[in-house]
């Protein structure tokens, strides 16, 4: 039995912790109260860390029999009105396909961490790669328009969880976080606001005594109020398709417009949800694209290249998707040069050259290992050749 | 049909929702009553309407959750009991009750059944167990009985079944009850138990299914497949539980009855009072 000690929500200060702890700490900043997962290497420390600091909080952490009930738990727990989550990595991610899909269909905020590790099946359990955010993107069935940000340092993976609670609320929908082995398990100095500095966005909901039967009929931003259970709204909630009240409608009608809806709420708010860093963009002539971890070994060879007289620049997607194209789109009528590095074998590179319409130059590896400095630098000297 | 139709309201219309019927289910097909069944439990045990929600699965059963006017979830194949049990823990005052099938509750969804008795979860479950895969159109599935036909055993099935109430024991549930759904009055009391009861309980409805399991097997009509169920079955609550399988091929009677009411810690998340 856990006494009630007084330990606070939000951890401010100045923090040495590893990139899974930070995100644990992100999310209880970001309203977390509710955790259902399953352990996997190289995740299972954001389980942990919400093991011991949710109890304590007046939260729920629940180690599930597996990733498809543990998603399953906080879909259910998100209808109660919890801000849920859970973390996984690979193998976890894949099982949780289906009820993400349920949660896409039914509209459910929720957050799930997928720390990247090498695949395809087992893989490399303890090493690092970037292989799963095509999954992300595709990996359901259907058609959707996921949310997804790919934190690059500690710091990033405390700040992206409050992201990733914020866009799952506003927007009412499961949102990825694609991490990788090495941002979970790199130490480094995490600073945490203090409670009143850290910005929340809460769902709208239906207000409790609401005569309001129609439950999925959404406002002007497509996105319609929720629902919580026990509030005596006597709601329907289905994976089927379904019409405004909730009810399932074999109709293709019904089909292509909540489908449409459920891609449009994404695609409309683009701007607001794409976030990027640009590093020595402005005059560049060549840029390399790299997200998360494999960003800084990017970064170190774009400051190599400057020494040696190359004008070299990085551009990061921290919301992978909806991908910035436009923003990609916008350096590219400056640049007509670019290099992608990616730990995988092309994800992100085809996704970069179909918005360029132009061959990029691919920086590869399956996974296992950071891709040194020095090979995106000779990348980034033969582009610019 | 002109307006002259008089309709009455029927005493459980306020648990329904009206403006979905009527319903999907074949003529013949015992999820009517055993549906009723349930909005009458919740009426009489007096629990706050507003605290109840419905999980259920996929298949024939999981159009329960639509069709009662309760905080209804049709959820995915298999994940009725995860999903539910979400629901409760992050709000311990919902009574939660997961109404699913045979197929979706213990073969796709069989792993999670075991962890919920196990763990002694205070939510309810009721299998309604048709032995076949309905919604699909009658195929082979884990209560199916040795020797029976299905559209995808046409030389009978040569698989042993599940014996639901001998593993529900087994895990660890507070509650376990079998009826079938003639045994109306009997189903009512035991999910009016179960209501009450707090923990993990189990109560398997065994129900006619003429289109899917009683045309392969020559049943005749739901009629009939129900006589056959009254007339074979048997109750006897101190029933061992072992010998409890259902066996068409021999002249084994259907057990049937409430056979489990115990005691045990109900689960509370790790931190969380259990006073």
């Amino acid at each position: 039995m856990v006494t009630a000690e007084a330990e606070p929500r939000v951890l401010t200060g100045q923090h040495f912790m590893n990139g899974d702890i930070a995100f644990a700490e992100g999310a209880l900043a970001a309203g977390c109260t509710f955790f259902a997962g399953y352990p996997i290497t190289p995740s299972t420390e954001v389980a942990e860390r919400l093991s011991r600091r949710l109890p304590k909080l007046g939260g729920v952490y629940v180690q599930m029999e597996d990733e498809l009930a543990s998603i399953a738990a906080v879909l259910g727990g998100s209808w109660s009105g919890a801000k849920a989550m859970t973390a996984t990595s690979g193998p976890g991610f894949t099982l949780m396909m289906e009820n993400f899909g349920l949660g896409v269909m039914t509209e459910t905020p929720c957050v799930i961490i997928d720390v990247q590790r090498g695949g395809p099946s087992t893989g490399l359990p303890t090493l690092v790669s970037q292989a799963d955010v095509m999954q992300a993107k595709w990996g359901s069935h259907g058609d959707y328009e996921p949310i997804a940000f790919a934190p690059a340092s500690p710091q990033e993976m405390f700040d992206l969880a409050i992201s990733a609670f914020n866009a799952a609320e506003r927007f009412r929908m499961p949102v990825f976080v694609m991490a990788d082995e090495l941002v979970g398990h790199m130490t480094e100095r995490v600073t945490i606001p203090s409670e009143d500095r850290v910005s929340i966005v809460n769902r709208k909901r239906v207000p409790a005594g609401s005569e309001d039967r129609l439950f999925y009929a959404a406002d002007e931003d497509l996105v319609p109020p929720m629902p919580i259970a026990g509030e005596g709204h006597a709601f329907h909630v289905t994976g089927l398709t379904h019409d405004e009240r909730g009810y399932p409608a074999g109709d293709p009608l019904v089909h292509d417009r909540l489908v449409r809806r459920l891609t449009h709420k994404v695609q409309i708010h683009e701007k607001e949800l794409t976030q990027v860093e640009e590093l020595m963009t402005e005059d560049a002539e060549v840029v390399v694209v790299a997200y998360g971890a494999m960003s800084r070994s990017a970064r170190q060879a774009v400051m190599v290249a400057r020494e040696r007289g190359i004008k070299a620049g990085m551009f990061r997607p921290i919301t992978l998707w909806p991908f910035p194209f436009r923003k990609l789109r916008g350096l590219a009528n400056q640049v007509n040069r670019f290099v992608v590095a990616e730990m995988n074998l092309g994800q992100i590179a085809r996704e970069v050259e179909r918005h360029l319409r132009r061959p990029a130059t691919w920086v590869t590896h399956a996974g296992g290992k950071m891709i040194p400095p020095e090979e995106v630098l000779l990348a980034l000297q033969e582009t610019a050749r | 049909m002109s307006g002259e139709l008089m309709v009455q309201d029927h005493p459980l219309d306020g648990l329904l929702r009206a403006d979905r019927l009527p319903h999907i289910w074949c003529p013949g097909c015992g999820l009517g009553s055993i549906m009723s069944c349930l909005t009458s439990a919740i009426t009489e045990s007096g629990t706050d309407l507003n605290q109840h929600a419905i999980v259920s699965g996929i298949g024939c059963t999981g159009r329960v959750a639509g069709y009662l006017k309760l905080d209804s979830f049709h959820t995915t194949h298999g994940r009725a009991i995860p999903f539910a049990i979400g629901l409760k823990l992050a709000k311990p005052e919902l009574v939660v009750t997961v109404f699913s099938g045979d197929g979706d509750l213990f073969s796709i969804g069989g792993n999670h059944f075991l962890h919920a008795a196990r763990r002694n979860i205070d939510i309810n479950v009721i299998c309604v167990n048709n032995f076949n895969y309905g919604m699909t159109g009658g195929q082979c599935g884990p209560t199916t009985p040795t020797g029976a036909r299905t559209t995808t055993t046409p030389f009978g099935n040569s698989e042993p079944a599940f014996n639901l109430p001998h593993l529900a024991a087994s895990l660890g549930a507070v509650y376990v009850a079998r009826w079938t759904s003639l045994h109306v009055r009997q189903v009512h009391h035991s999910m009016l138990n179960a209501i009450r009861k707090p923990g993990f309980t189990f109560i398997e409805v065994i129900s006619p299914c003429p289109v899917g399991f009683g045309k392969s097997n020559e049943i005749g009509e739901g009629l009939d497949e129900m006589r056959m169920y009254r007339t074979n079955s048997v109750v006897d609550p101190d029933a061992d539980l072992a010998n409890a399988g259902i066996d068409m091929q021999r002249d084994s009677p259907i057990v049937l009855g409430d056979f489990v009411d115990i005691e045990r810690p109900v689960f509370a998340p790790s931190g969380v009072d259990r006073g």
